[in-house]
């Protein structure tokens, strides 16, 4: 039996370098936490990251870490993973590294299903580079490239990952710390490629850009915390609720006093509920929105392999796997 | 019936339609002949286009082979044997040809619509334009549907046998044995009995046909003397063919397993596809969604403890270079294989080139230096595989092997290698876990010779440490953005890949003395071409040496002190001269650089030729001051 290791134990001794007050302290501090109430052991675990303020996550944490380039992480996290299956792996990125230059690596990562734990930290802007308006960043973001206000339409992670084929996807909010704890935790028993946003404060660049639904005082009628099976209620005494509307084909909020037969449950393996979910802007919906387990990647791709990576034949035989000759 | 002519050597082409099947049909020949015991070299060349427009001078796919007794290192200059299936693939060809060559064309195809589709005004059978050869009409095309007839197949797929019938022909020129080419096609039309019958019915006739047919008075056979080869087990093998097996040898070597990472280019998905085939030697294979998360998971994979190799050609090495500097900063081992071809951007897909030597040596941002080697022919490829891994293991370094498209497709009979005689592969080993000073540092106590850092990989227990593209201190291997610092890192860096030329054989001369007038240096797949020319050269008592370079960076210590032994430096090379660059730069010589790109391998008459024009007369003026081939 090998000791339980506490939070402190997946602590490095590197001094922490994000801005005070920065969201990514609070995530830092549920990883570290998760890590330990999970039981897992420092050297199966590996973090591996791209470029950005959050991408120097495995700095601080005591396990394997890989601060790798901009956009990749989750191309040689899926090369470690088939390398080594039985390591845990997570990926760190933010927006920018994620949705922009590495969105194409992110997209296959996804669909092919690879067995990683990929952390968005979702602040809707390059903070790294100083405050330039990223592919999340709402339309009308002015910033250092963007003075008169950004034009693009920002993307939705979530509807991204759904139509990537994502088996997984939750959201949780970066100083919630139960919600994105219980998040983690569902994460990485997830056997996949399990997708969490965080919604990322950057107190710098794009402060408050969530206070609408993460500030306390809001957080009652603007956050829908979902749970499998359970009815879709929040608000003040969850007075509030959430029904499907066969005239417009979309959720909206009811009075769930007046009608609770209607709010519908949360079914966590719908995928078209899910569609509707991660549209949903008041409330904002939290917790692990799709899932639908499945063989993951690794698991298909060594299934044919019943050695795995150990060789079962020789090369001076291969060699000789054709017409030869001999020459006296 | 025709006597047979008894010679050293013959060039054969084969030459037709993309769609004809000339690829096939040339490698099975070359089977044949590889089971006859002779030697040989094989030049396929064909159209970037799937299926180009049928009938067309762009759209011929051709197959030169060269075959004898000697030691065979080119696919021939000129060929001496044309199989012309239409007249766009006379047309291309001719140019090519030996004087008086035996033209064996497919008489039915030359109809007013293909001639005019060649872009022949006039028919060449009747123009004269032929005289000068010996040509041989056979109504391939007829024949062919005749003899398939009975298996009741429609007159276009009945007529995708004809090379099966033409190849039934070439065995009885040569006096083959159908039965190797027989079991093939029992063994490929396994599951498909009426292609198969019909296949083997249009070899068999083609070959009666030479047999019996009025006209076989016209047709010459060849008899080739068997080969003079070395003693010992023999097989046929692609350069493709050799890489795969030399990757997975390097994987046994060194008891690892290999993770090949790759992403489709032309001319180098054959390696993936070879490779994707080898599960039971240890290697995996993964296509990655683009040449950079190719590379990437190759990275990945080594940073895991298996061998990470990619592999791709030119424009797809480009997209790499980022995560190369990565591999280098972070000391993982990788082999980036380059199978070079014709550029810049798309450039000619299919055709051979080595104008990649500059990106290889110096294409990567900032102070990145990756040891470079190439191999130099089809056999030689699996050799090459093997020191490409070594020295990334022993160093701890991204390596580049530039192979290039020639050799992917050359075929050449090559002497089985015993492995139990080749050094096994050693790995730096990791530390012992030890609690009192912290595990960061343990992953950078680098090996004074080599700079390689142990291969510490997740699931080692008591090793954890953080590694990753930004600079860390030499010494603890933490984020450090010190100034004196990064000057030891780069040193370091500049340092490990030199120390490479500590290990590697010093330079030897292929041909020749080690000191004279004229020093010919090659490198890659220019080695059968410069071999021959050097000979040939040398036969009339000329002073010239020749040496072929497997590394090309860090260069053999010795390479400086040889090329100061020559009066003038000769290097022929399929670019505008960049090896002549690097040999200036490294070593501060001043070669005559031989610059060709026409996507065709090296003639020996014109590398004869250059190196004729550039010995001195008889007669030396004395006292001239030797300029070239000086160091400086």
């Amino acid at each position: 039996m090998t000791a339980m290791l506490s939070a402190k134990d997946f602590t490095t001794s590197q001094e922490v370098r994000w801005c005070p007050g920065c969201g990514d302290y609070a995530v830092l501090k549920a990883v570290t936490k998760t890590l330990a109430e999970l039981g897992a052991r420092p050297e199966s675990t590996a973090f591996i990251s791209g470029i950005g303020c959050a991408s120097r996550f495995p700095y601080y944490v005591e396990t394997y870490g890989f601060h790798t380039i901009h956009g990749r992480a989750p191309a040689i996290a899926t090369g470690l993973k088939l390398a080594n299956p039985d390591i845990d792996v997570w990926v760190v990125t933010g927006d920018g590294d994620a949705l922009s230059i590495g969105g194409n690596h992110l997209l296959h990562a996804l669909r092919r299903n690879v067995g990683l734990n990929i952390l968005l930290f979702n602040n809707e802007i390059y903070g790294l580079t100083k405050g330039q308006y990223s592919p999340t960043s709402r339309r009308g973001t002015r910033s250092p490239s963007s003075p008169g206000g950004s034009v693009d339409a920002p993307l939705s992670p979530g509807q991204f990952a759904l139509g990537a084929g994502a088996r997984f996807f939750a959201r949780a909010i970066d100083t919630d710390k139960i919600g994105l704890g219980e998040v983690l935790k569902e994460a990485h028993v997830f056997e996949g490629a399990a997708f969490t946003e965080i919604f990322q404060n950057c107190i710098v660049y794009n402060e408050d850009v969530f206070a609408d639904f993460t500030d306390r005082k809001n957080a009652a009628e603007m956050q829908l915390r979902l749970r499998h099976g359970e009815p879709m209620l929040f608000g003040a005494d969850n007075k509030k609720g959430i029904r499907f509307s066969t005239d417009n084909f979309s959720l909206e909020v009811i009075e769930a006093t007046s009608a609770p037969d209607e709010v519908l449950r949360h079914d966590e393996t719908n995928k078209g509920l899910a569609h509707q979910l991660v549209e949903l802007t008041a409330p904002v919906a939290l917790g692990v929105i799709y899932k639908s387990p499945g063989d993951s990647f690794e698991k298909s791709w060594y299934e044919p392999r019943k050695n795995g990576l150990k060789r079962s034949s020789s090369v001076a035989d291969a060699l000789r796997s054709t017409n030869t000759w001999t020459v006296t | 019936m025709s006597d047979y002519n008894s010679m050293d050597s013959i060039v054969v082409r084969l030459a037709g339609d993309s769609g004809d099947g000339m690829q096939l049909m040339g490698s099975q020949f070359i089977a044949s002949t590889a089971l006859s015991g002779k030697d040989f070299a094989t030049f396929p060349d064909y159209p970037a286009e799937i299926r180009a427009p049928v009938g067309t001078t762009f759209g011929v796919s051709a197959y030169q082979m060269n075959i004898g007794t000697d030691p065979i290192t080119t696919a021939g200059d000129a060929p001496d044997v044309l199989v012309a299936f239409n007249p766009a693939a006379l047309k291309v060809s001719l140019p090519l040809l030996s004087s008086g060559a035996l033209l064996i064309v497919n008489d039915d195809s030359f109809t007013t619509r293909n001639l005019t589709k060649a872009g022949y005004a006039e028919d060449p059978r009747e123009s004269g334009e032929l005289d000068s050869y010996q040509l041989v009409p056979v109504d391939i095309g007829r024949f062919n549907l005749e003899a398939v007839k009975p298996f009741g197949l429609s007159k276009s797929d009945g007529g995708r046998c004809k090379n099966f019938w033409a190849l039934g022909l070439l065995m009885w020129m040569f006096d083959r044995d159908l039965s190797p080419i027989e079991d093939w096609i029992r063994q490929k039309f396994a599951k498909k009995e009426v292609i198969r019958d019909a296949n083997l019915a249009a070899l068999h006739s083609g070959n009666a046909f030479g047999e019996t047919a009025e006209l076989s008075e016209a047709i010459p056979r060849f008899k080739i003397r068997t080969a003079e080869l070395p003693a010992g087990e023999y097989r046929g093998i692609t350069g493709t063919e050799a890489l795969a097996l030399g990757l997975a040898a390097a994987g046994e070597l060194a008891d690892r397993p290999v993770l090949f990472c790759s992403y489709p280019i032309t001319p180098a998905s054959p390696l993936l596809h070879r490779l994707s085939r080898l599960g039971e030697l240890g290697v995996g294979t993964f296509q990655a969604e683009d040449e950079i998360a190719a590379i990437c998971a190759a990275i990945g994979a080594s940073y895991g403890g298996v061998i990470g190799v990619t592999s791709s050609s030119g424009p797809g090495i480009a997209l790499k270079t980022e995560a190369m500097g990565l591999a280098v900063i972070a000391e993982i081992p990788l082999v980036i294989v380059n199978s070079q071809r014709g550029g810049p951007s798309s450039g000619l897909p299919t055709k051979t080139e080595q104008s990649d030597l500059y990106q290889a040596v110096y294409g990567r941002n900032a102070d990145t230096p990756i040891p470079v080697i190439a191999a130099r022919s089809a056999g030689d490829c699996f050799f090459a595989a093997i020191e490409a891994v070594r020295i990334a293991l022993r160093h701890m370094t991204p390596v580049m092997l530039l192979s290039d498209g020639y050799l992917s497709n050359a075929a050449e009979p090559w002497l089985i290698p015993d492995i139990g005689e080749i050094d096994p592969i050693e790995v730096n080993a990791p530390p012992q876990p030890d609690d009192t000073h912290g595990t960061q540092g343990m992953a950078f106590e680098r090996n004074p010779e080599t700079h390689g850092r142990p291969w510490i990989t997740p699931g080692m227990p008591g090793l954890m440490h953080r590694v990753g593209g930004i600079e860390k201190d030499i010494d603890t291997g933490h984020i450090s953005y010190d100034p004196e610092n990064h000057q030891r890192m780069t040193d370091m860096r500049a340092a490990k890949v030199a120390s490479v030329a500590k290990f590697i054989p010093s330079q030897t001369m292929e041909l020749g003395p080690e000191q004279g007038e004229l020093l010919v240096i090659g490198w890659g797949s220019t080695y059968g071409p410069i071999y021959q020319a050097v000979k040939e050269i040398r036969k009339t008592d000329s002073d010239v040496s020749y040496t072929h370079l497997r590394h090309l960076f860090p260069l053999p210590e010795n390479l400086g002190a040889l090329l100061g032994n020559f009066n003038q430096l000769f290097v022929p090379e399929m670019n505008m001269g960049q090896l002549s660059t690097v040999l200036r730069d490294k070593l501060g010589v001043d070669p005559t650089p031989f610059c060709k790109v026409t996507g065709q391998p090296f003639l020996i008459s014109e590398l004869v030729e250059k190196m004729q024009s550039m010995l001195p007369p008889v007669v030396v003026s004395a006292g001239k001051p030797v300029a070239k081939g000086e160091v400086r």
